[in-house]
């Protein structure tokens, strides 16, 4: 007889992302293992597949031969209805074994908009929301990723953070939990353990107090926990694992292709962007090794796509030598390489041609703002002229479409550098006029603009994000100066990005309302379909919770929620640098000059981008 | 051209035709073996799947149609099963490789297994009572079309059909059904019974592919 999954999988859409099975999985015995980790992305297949975070860890774990990491996605709203009306809870790829069985349950999390996704998942799973009523070792909840440098609205639910990246630190959580389970320790005798590992971070190990207005009055550490917790990081690329053994979804995801990290680290430092400060010290891999990834990545996997996928690809030094031996190999192969995020800057008319040999595709530009003093207040190193000169070099070359990217509500932001991004894509409409070459299908423009979110661990963690009814103001401006024909303007919905601003900067007095939204059906909030602001409102009014006080802006001697957290950059370096924001300063890359944010402590062979 | 026959089981059968399409081809790469491709911009592979299997129902008797690279002329259709087999993922699986072959319009019937299951066993009478519903004069079955539901007689589309208890929780119907112009989906012999007796409706039922037939009832190949 059939199982109950097989019996739901013909009602659900796209029932291939819910089996596993698919090219490259890993499969172990069960008997033979002494730790099972459910591996959970906090989104759906789709996107978590392409997550190339997850693919590496997948690997780094299950290299352990006691070990079987499986994997766990988000389920999508019709597959959950038929698995509450079902009384089916959560499982794994890999074995189909529900997740409440498994040891450990590990989340990796790259956006405050799959907080409620974890929530909803342990719901699903059947296992107990809250750490502390989940007594045992089994069902040990972690998280780490990108976005878990302030996990504090996360605290309530997860018993550890494991914080930076992950290659060396889950072996060392893996290695503790197999002697754990063998010696049959309690589970607080494991975390306090856990918290003596370098870059493991356990909530409960910190009492939170406030003051009268709300803002933290102190946090202190208990149990002999470190006063701050530092991110680990990886201190030799060219050595650390890639997986060119890798899962190929059997059904479509958002990138299906092989995804290869030329570096970590960004040399910019744009004063907005929060990867580019917590992903410090900058770590290249050398063009042998990529290119060695690369060749067994495609050879293994039969991708017909490769990308380049780093903060800043194109800074990458051996660019060039880099993409003419990928090109070597591709071509002939008929692969394509694609170069995304290439900056305006250093876009060489001549790498242009080459990729385009093998497919033509469009310019993407992030200006991020309209005008240069802006630009330079946030760090953006683009000038109007590089768009302007790139732009036309590309029509000259046949291009047609132009992708610009941009934010408002940007700290010093006013009304003429609005109305500045409406200036550069009139611009970019004359340029195009006077180069085109291909005017059969004319020119096409897209014009997206985001609502600035303040993020932890940037110059801008003490601004203010402007109110939704001023973004609106802001966004209508600009819109009704946008040159209508052949420009596409899309703009994000106020209510996300408010949300986000919340999340991103919250304490954990926020858990209450996570768990509030999430048991009243908040879920998916990255996605359209299910994105409901009114859940969220009313469980801040449920819990008493006020969402403005999240996006005010801090004062300089606020004790910070995330302050526990050394993410390698000093707090007064970011002081610094939103001093020079004000006075629209740029501060040189690190390329140039390094201006001692304070990450190479980390790393101590150094020099960054050697 | 070449051809392939392949399995469609286990986790395969939720597998979309299009995905399907996607996968076989990435196989080949992963195999070394270069597919004929169109000149352009957008090249597409030389390969195409007869008749497309719905998803949800397991197959035996798949196929793939598909032309190699000059380069590849040397390569003997008949290894490739092995060489693919290792390129693909959980159910789906080579068992046969060839030249040539027959016209696909030669492929008229299809022979099928239903399996209607019943989680409280077999009602009694069951198998009497189906076994008459398909040898009556009409059997009109509702279907789903671009235009909305239509009504609609299968009978003239069902060659043979055995209906036989299998165990004492399922039903198996075994018939050999029109493959193409007009062609009969499976899943409406189950649908069927659930239509025109109620109280015989199966708690699930499913479909899977046996074999391809020509006009004489011999297999395709
Ligand atoms: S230490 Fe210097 S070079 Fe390294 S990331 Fe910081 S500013 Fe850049």
């Amino acid at each position: 007889m059939t199982t109950l999954l097989e019996r739901i999988l013909p009602t659900v859409q796209k029932p291939a992302r819910y089996v596993g099975g698919e090219y490259n999985q890993i499969v172990k015995d069960k008997a033979q293992v002494d730790v099972r980790v459910a591996f959970c992305f906090p989104d759906t297949y789709e996107i978590g597949m392409s997550n190339l975070g997850m693919r590496i860890l997948y690997g780094v774990m299950n290299n352990q031969p006691d070990v079987w990491c499986e994997r766990v996605f988000a389920p999508w709203g019709d597959m959950e209805e038929q698995m509450r009306k079902h009384n089916l809870p959560l499982w794994a790829l890999e074995s189909h074994d529900p997740v409440k069985d498994f040891d450990l349950i590990a989340f990796t999390v790259g956006y405050e908009m799959s907080y409620a996704n974890i929530l909803n998942m342990l719901n699903l799973a059947q296992v107990p929301l809250h750490a502390a009523d989940r007594h045992d070792l089994k069902n040990i909840v972690f998280a780490g990723g990108a976005c878990m440098y302030n996990p504090e609205p996360l605290a309530d639910f997860i018993d550890f953070f494991s914080l930076g990246e992950g290659e060396d630190s889950t072996v060392e959580i893996l290695d503790l939990y197999r002697k754990a389970k063998a010696e049959h320790w309690t589970k607080d005798q494991f975390l306090l353990e856990v918290s003596k590992i370098e870059g493991m971070y356990v909530p409960s190990f910190y009492e939170h107090t406030y003051n009268e207005d709300g803002t933290l009055k102190a946090i202190t550490p208990k149990n002999g926990a470190p006063k701050t917790v530092t991110k680990r990081i990886v201190h030799d690329l060219d050595h650390a694992y890639y997986p060119t053994k890798d899962i190929v979804p059997s059904t479509e995801i958002v990138h299906d292709r092989t995804n290869l990290e030329v570096f970590r680290g960004c040399i910019r430092g744009c004063r907005f962007c929060q990867a580019g400060f917590t992903y410090r010290p900058l770590r290249p891999r050398s063009v042998e090794v990529l290119t060695r990834q690369a060749k067994e990545a495609l050879e293994d996997s039969g991708n017909h796509e490769i990308t380049l996928s780093s903060l800043s690809t194109s800074d990458y030094k051996q660019l060039e030598e880099l993409a003419n031996d990928l090109l070597d190999y591709c071509a002939p192969r008929k692969i394509n390489l694609s170069l995304p995020s290439l900056r305006a800057d250093n876009f060489s008319r001549e790498l242009m041609e080459k990729v385009q040999k093998v497919r033509k595709s469009g310019l993407t530009f992030a200006p991020e703002a309209g005008t240069q003093r802006l630009r330079d207040a946030i760090n953006k190193n683009v000038t109007e002229e590089e768009v302007l000169e790139t732009c036309a070099t590309a029509f000259e070359g046949g291009w047609s479409s132009v992708k610009l990217y941009f934010m408002l509500g940007l700290p010093t932001e006013t009304d003429e550098d609005v109305l500045g991004i409406a200036d550069l894509v009139y611009k970019i409409l004359k340029t195009w006029r006077e180069k085109a070459t291909n005017r059969k299908r004319g020119c096409r423009i897209s014009v997206a603009t985001a609502y600035f979110v303040p993020k932890p661990f940037t110059p801008f963690q003490w601004e203010a994000q402007i109110s939704p009814e001023e973004y609106t103001r802001r966004q209508r401006l600009l819109k009704e100066h946008m040159p209508a024909k052949s420009v596409d303007y899309k703009w994000h919905e106020s209510s996300l990005s408010r949300l986000e601003a919340v999340l991103a900067r919250g304490d954990r007095r926020l858990g209450a309302v996570l768990e509030h939204a999430v048991l009243h059906g908040a879920k998916l909030d990255g996605w359209d379909e299910y994105f409901r602001y009114d859940l969220w409102l009313d469980a801040f009014q449920a819990c008493g919770i006020d969402p403005d006080f999240y996006t005010r802006e801090r004062s300089e001697d606020e004790l910070l929620p995330w302050d526990t957290i050394d993410v390698g950059v000093r707090k007064q370096f970011l002081q610094k640098e939103r001093k020079a924001a004000y006075a629209s300063t740029i501060t040189p890359d690190c390329r140039t000059q390094c201006t001692g944010c304070g990450a190479n402590l980390l790393y101590p062979e150094g020099p960054c981008d050697a | 051209m070449r051809r392939i026959l392949f399995e469609k089981t286990g986790n395969g059968i939720w597998i979309s035709h299009l995905d399907l399409m996607r996968i076989l081809q990435r196989a080949f790469r992963r195999s070394g073996i270069l597919l004929k491709h169109t000149q352009g911009f957008n090249p597409h592979a030389f390969v195409s799947l007869a008749l497309p299997l719905s998803v949800g129902t397991a197959s035996r008797c798949e196929l793939l149609d598909f032309e190699l690279a000059e380069s590849e002329a040397a390569v003997d259709t008949s290894s490739l099963p092995e060489r693919l087999n290792a390129a693909l993922p959980d159910g789906i699986h080579c068992v046969l490789g060839y030249d040539g072959g027959r016209k696909l319009k030669e492929l008229t019937h299809l022979q099928v297994e239903v399996r209607l299951e019943y989680d409280q066993g077999v009602p009694a009478g069951a198998v009497d009572a189906i076994d008459s519903l398909f040898h009556g004069e009409t059997l009109v079955v509702e279907k789903r079309s671009k235009n909305g539901p239509v009504e609609q007689d299968i009978l003239p589309m069902i060659q043979e059909l055995i209906v036989s208890q299998e165990d004492g929780n399922t039903v198996l119907l075994s018939a050999v059904i029109c493959a193409q112009n007009p062609s009969l989906n499976p899943d409406l012999l189950a649908k069927a019974v659930s239509t025109h007796l109620p109280d015989l409706a199966p708690d699930f039922a499913k479909s899977m592919r046996i074999e391809m037939l020509t006009q004489d009832g011999t297999p395709f190949r």
